[in-house]
C-alpha cells in the first residue's frame, strides 16, 4: 500500500495523472516488469544526462546509473529466462514509464546548471519512489527466492544511488 | 663502480630482510568475498606481507580502495584480484563506486 502511495506521490510530483492501482499484491511477473522498467528508465535518464551535462559530478553519477542499472537489468533478464517467467506489464510499470517520459521531455528543454539540477532532483525523487516500492511492496510480495534476493541487492544499491544523488545535489545547488 | 657495488649491497641487505621476515610469520593468504553489495568478513589480525584475494561475486562492478591511497583494486563483476599488504596500521577502505560499502583492515 505504501508503495502505491509512493508511486502516486511520484506521479503527482512528475505532473501526471494518478496511475491506476491494482488492488492485489503484484505477482512475480509483474514485479519483474516493474523492476526492469524502472532500471531501463534510469539508464535512459543517465544517457540523456551524459549527452547534455558538462558537470563532472553529474556525469560521474550518470555513468554510475547507466553501469549499475544495466548490470541489474542484465541479471534480471537472465533470471526471468531461467525461471521461465515472462515479465508482465501492469499499471505501476506503465505509470513509471509515463512519468519518466514526461520528465525526459521536460529535461530535454533545459541546459547547463538548470538541466543538472533538474536531472539530479528527478533522480532523487525517482530513487525514493522505487526504493519505497521495493521496500514496502515488491520485496515482501516476491514469491521466488532468487527474485527476492535480486530485489534486495537492488534496494541496497539504489539506496546508495539515492545517497549519491543527494550528495551531487549539494554540489549543483 | 662504487654505485653498482652499493646497489648490489643494498639488494643483498633487502633480500636478507625479506628472507628474515618469514621467521616471524610466514605470509598468509586470505580471501574477502564481496556479495550483495557488501564486503564479507575481514581477516584479523593481518600482518604486513599477507596476501588478500578480493573476490567479487556480485554482478556489479566494485573496487577496494584504501582511503589513504595505499591500494586501489578494481573489481569488475565476477573478478578476483590479489594484493599484498604493504604497510601496517588500520587501513580504511571503500568501494569507490558504492561508498556505503566499506571496512577497515587491521594490519600488524
Amino acid at each position: 500500500m505504501l508503495s502505491k502511495i509512493a508511486l502516486f506521490s511520484a506521479a503527482a510530483l512528475l505532473g501526471m495523472a494518478a496511475p491506476a492501482i491494482a488492488a492485489d499484491a503484484p505477482t512475480d511477473p509483474q514485479i519483474a516488469h516493474i523492476a526492469y522498467t524502472a532500471g531501463s528508465l534510469d539508464v535512459a535518464a543517465g544517457k540523456q544526462a551524459l549527452a547534455k551535462s558538462h558537470n563532472k559530478a553529474v556525469r560521474s553519477f550518470a555513468q554510475q546509473m547507466v553501469r549499475d542499472h544495466e548490470a541489474v537489468n542484465g541479471k534480471a533478464l537472465a533470471l526471468v529466462k531461467k525461471l521461465h517467467v515472462t515479465p508482465e506489464a501492469n499499471p505501476t510499470s506503465t505509470s513509471l514509464t509515463k512519468g519518466a517520459d514526461a520528465a525526459r521531455a521536460r529535461l530535454a528543454k533545459l541546459s547547463g546548471a538548470s538541466f543538472d539540477r533538474a536531472y539530479i532532483d528527478n533522480e532523487i525523487a525517482f530513487h525514493k519512489t522505487v526504493n519505497g516500492a521495493l521496500e514496502s511492496t515488491l520485496i515482501p510480495s516476491a514469491k521466488n527466492g532468487e527474485l527476492k534476493s535480486l530485489l534486495e541487492t537492488g534496494l541496497t544499491l539504489f539506496r546508495e544511488h539515492q545517497h549519491h544523488a543527494e550528495q551531487v545535489a549539494k554540489e549543483v545547488k | 663502480m662504487f654505485l653498482r657495488h652499493f646497489a648490489r649491497s643494498a639488494a643483498t641487505v633487502g633480500a636478507a630482510m625479506l628472507c628474515a621476515s618469514p621467521a616471524f610469520a610466514a605470509p598468509r593468504t586470505f580471501t574477502v568475498v564481496i556479495d550483495k553489495m557488501r564486503f564479507g568478513p575481514l581477516p584479523a589480525p593481518l600482518h604486513k606481507g599477507d596476501v588478500i584475494v578480493w573476490v567479487n561475486k556480485d554482478f556489479l562492478r566494485h573496487s577496494a580502495t584504501a582511503k589513504d591511497h595505499s591500494f586501489d583494486v578494481d573489481l569488475p563483476a565476477g573478478a578476483r584480484a590479489k594484493m599484498v599488504m604493504g604497510k601496517t596500521g588500520a587501513i580504511a577502505f571503500v568501494c569507490r563506486y558504492h561508498p556505503g560499502m566499506h571496512g577497515t583492515l587491521q594490519v600488524q
